[in-house]
């Protein structure tokens, strides 16, 4: 029976591919042809989705971007047989744009039938839980810490020596958390994990598990993110019926179990210590630090909290070895990050690349510049709390310790971009709005200082005419910038004046200002 | 304007209490699972769930109102959420957001006056690749203009 791939992943179903399906299906009964229609998850090339994708001999034929009313005319090509079609985009292993890529993380992703258990083992699914069974759980932590992999949630902690830290801890109880409070606009990552390869994430955290020796993992899930939480609580069930999570795994005295948790709607709720809160039902408020969750997590355990991408990560590694992952990379940034286009891109999506790609080789050729045609004139890179970039710095690669130099972050891969018709000012303002509707309202600085940030940015715009006060409010702002800065326990409150800063040092005329360069910059860093 | 909780309803939530109680960290999901059936958390559940739960009503109340998934009052027949993050206004979510707002007559938190829409603001759908985007129920739309919203809010003023 002929194979039809049509994504299910929440992007692609945005997209209309739940009609595109029902319309294929139809158009097939109709026509008395039998297929097997397979809801897989998406390749990532979401400027095409609905992405359809027939199993030929030769290999698997892309048509796309596919809705309902293409179909009829589909069959008459025979696109059931690779037919001739404009929507015929030849083989999708030889399309450029993923050709180009390096697919470790993401190696399934698009292939596969996310909650097809058998589909993921015979894409090299749970090899690395084989592994590392194999290991002791120091062994196992060895491997993580020697493969290079940092935290992608956007901190960068080496993994290994956070996983070593829990390891070493004695305690009758541990956890692993994931963090699935993917909150950063412009990131979308770990929403494709989960929705498009969850026994990823799943081996990744029964791995984590039985290298520290916990038995109980916490998907701390976003409420945003309905189809995920399906999937993943699909997947689990799946898992343990074949005995990959509960008792005895894999017939090994092995025990983990997994659960879901939802999170309410509350951005900060993506930092470690708040999430811990949250999971154990109280304000997501965060903690101060020390006690390292490590050490003091949840339910005042040792705890590792990871990010989706950085579990997700660790099966490959397991799988092929720690020189394997560490050969990707540059510098300190070792392997791969899946980077994230988003905003006013031709072609937005998923790119997985080794680290010490440019930012402008992302932004025009995978990206294929603007949506609008228009010139490219801001990037925020990182989320809502990563600095906006000007075109003189679209050649940093990337690289955690190159971005730092330009006093902006990579975080979780997420490159929001922008034409020249935004206004930085109205940005800077948003950083700060943002920054007030989430802030948890422990630290004076990010409660209070995020609305004095917006109603001074206010003035700025008001003044920028007249001119009245408007260099004292600029210094206004540089200085609330400093006081959360250093007076915030957390990212949230730390790290606002990253787009606020930015958005004025780079963009002084939006702010009636000359540009002042990078000069400001260091000394606010400094 | 109280909205006093039917026998009903209580007892469906006196049903998810026994069956969360003993769950660690049970606070979360008890919550999620009153609002996906009543649809909102009424000051009424407070009582029960302290004394099931050993939390005062401040701690409860504290918590309700943290999270901004969690209404304190009914919906609307259907949630339209709006994403107002950067991928978005990057891709003009800003022009749209007033338009949905002055085509139904209502601002952020608000419902149509025939109960069938209730606007929320939203920070990230995870759609970034589809800017702008909305979130109507459980479905997530991409590349929205203003057509295809007033397409998705008639269908589902019929529904």
């Amino acid at each position: 029976m002929i194979k039809v791939y049509v994504p299910r992943d929440s992007s692609a179903l945005s997209l209309g591919a739940d009609r595109t399906a029902k319309a294929i299906a139809a158009e097939a009964a109709k026509r008395g042809i039998k297929i097997e229609l397979i809801r897989n998850g998406s390749r990532g090339l979401f400027w095409l989705e609905p992405f359809v994708e027939i199993e030929t001999a030769k290999g698997r034929m892309a048509y796309a971007p596919v809705q309902p009313k293409d179909v009829a005319s589909l069959f008459d090509a025979d696109f059931l047989h690779g037919g001739t079609h404009t929507l015929n985009l030849g083989l999708t292993e030889n399309i450029e744009w993923l050709k180009k890529q390096q697919r470790l993380t993401f190696a399934r992703v698009g292939i596969t039938d996310p909650v097809s258990l058998d589909d993921y083992l015979a894409h090299d699914g749970y090899k690395g839980l084989k592994n590392a069974l194999k290991l002791t759980g120091a062994e196992i932590v060895k491997v993580v810490t020697d493969s290079g992999l940092r935290g992608r949630g956007g901190a960068a902690f080496p993994t290994g020596i956070k996983w070593n830290t829990v390891l070493g801890c004695k305690s009758e109880q541990k956890y692993i958390v994931c963090n699935a409070d993917e909150g950063d606009s412009g990131t979308y990552s770990d929403r494709m994990i989960m929705e498009d390869d969850p026994f990823v994430l799943i081996e990744g955290m029964t791995i984590a598990g039985i290298a520290v020796g916990a038995t109980q993992g916490y998907i701390y899930l976003r409420s945003e993110y309905p189809h995920a939480l399906k999937t993943l609580n699909e997947a689990i069930m799946k898992a343990e019926k074949a005995g990959y999570l509960g008792e005895k795994i894999c017939g090994t005295t092995h025990t983990f179990k997994l659960e879901v948790r939802r999170a309410a709607g509350a951005y900060i709720c993506g930092e470690e210590t708040s999430l811990l809160e949250s999971l154990e039902g109280r304000r997501g408020q965060v903690r101060f630090k020390p006690p390292l969750p490590a050490i003091e997590g949840l339910f005042g355990k040792p705890t590792v909290v990871n990010n989706v991408i950085s579990l997700a990560t660790v099966p490959i590694i397991l799988d092929k070895g720690a020189q394997f992952y560490a050969d990707y990379g540059i510098g300190r940034s070792r392997g791969t990050l899946p980077i994230q286009l988003a905003g006013n891109l031709k072609q937005t999506g998923l790119v997985e690349l080794a680290f010490g790609a440019t930012l402008r080789e992302l932004l025009y050729d995978f990206g294929g510049g603007s949506a609008t045609g228009k010139p490219i004139r801001a990037v925020q890179v990182g989320g809502p709390l990563g600095a906006f970039l000007p075109e003189s710095q679209f050649d940093t690669p990337l690289d955690y310790e190159e971005f730092s130099k330009i006093w902006a972050v990579l975080g979780h891969g997420g490159i929001v971009v922008f034409d020249d018709t935004v206004d930085m000012a109205k940005m800077a303002r948003y950083a700060f709005e943002f920054c007030a509707i989430e802030s948890c309202g422990k630290c004076t600085p990010c409660r209070i200082g995020s609305t004095r940030g917006v109603e001074v940015i206010d003035k700025i715009t008001a003044s920028k005419a007249s001119g009245k006060d408007h260099e004292k409010n600029i210094q206004l702002v540089r200085d609330l910038s400093d006081t959360m800065f250093n007076g915030s326990l957390c990212a949230l409150g730390g790290m606002t004046p990253y787009p606020v800063l930015s958005a004025i040092n780079h963009f002084g005329e939006d702010f009636g200002l000359e540009n002042k360069g990078l000069e400001k910059i260091k000394e606010v860093a400094a | 304007m109280a909205i006093a909780l039917s026998e009903q309803q209580l007892t469906k939530i006196r049903a998810h209490i026994e069956a969360h109680k003993t769950m660690p960290g049970a606070l979360l999901p008890l919550l999620h699972a009153i609002q996906d059936d009543i649809g909102w958390i009424s000051e009424e559940v407070y009582l029960p769930i302290s004394k099931a739960l050993a939390l005062s009503v401040a701690e409860l109340h504290g918590v309700v109102t943290f999270y901004h998934h969690f209404r304190r009052h009914p919906a609307g027949k259907h949630v339209l959420q709006i994403c107002r993050a950067e991928s978005c206004q990057a891709m003009g979510s800003e022009k749209l957001e007033a338009h949905i707002k002055s085509t139904l007559g209502i601002d952020y938190h608000e419902t149509t006056k025939d109960g069938a829409i209730t606007l929320e603001p939203i920070y990230c759908l995870g759609n970034c690749a589809c800017s702008p985007a909305v979130m109507m129920g459980d479905e997530v739309y991409g590349r929205m203009d203003a057509t295809k919203v007033a397409e998705l809010i008639s269908e589902a003023r019929v529904t």
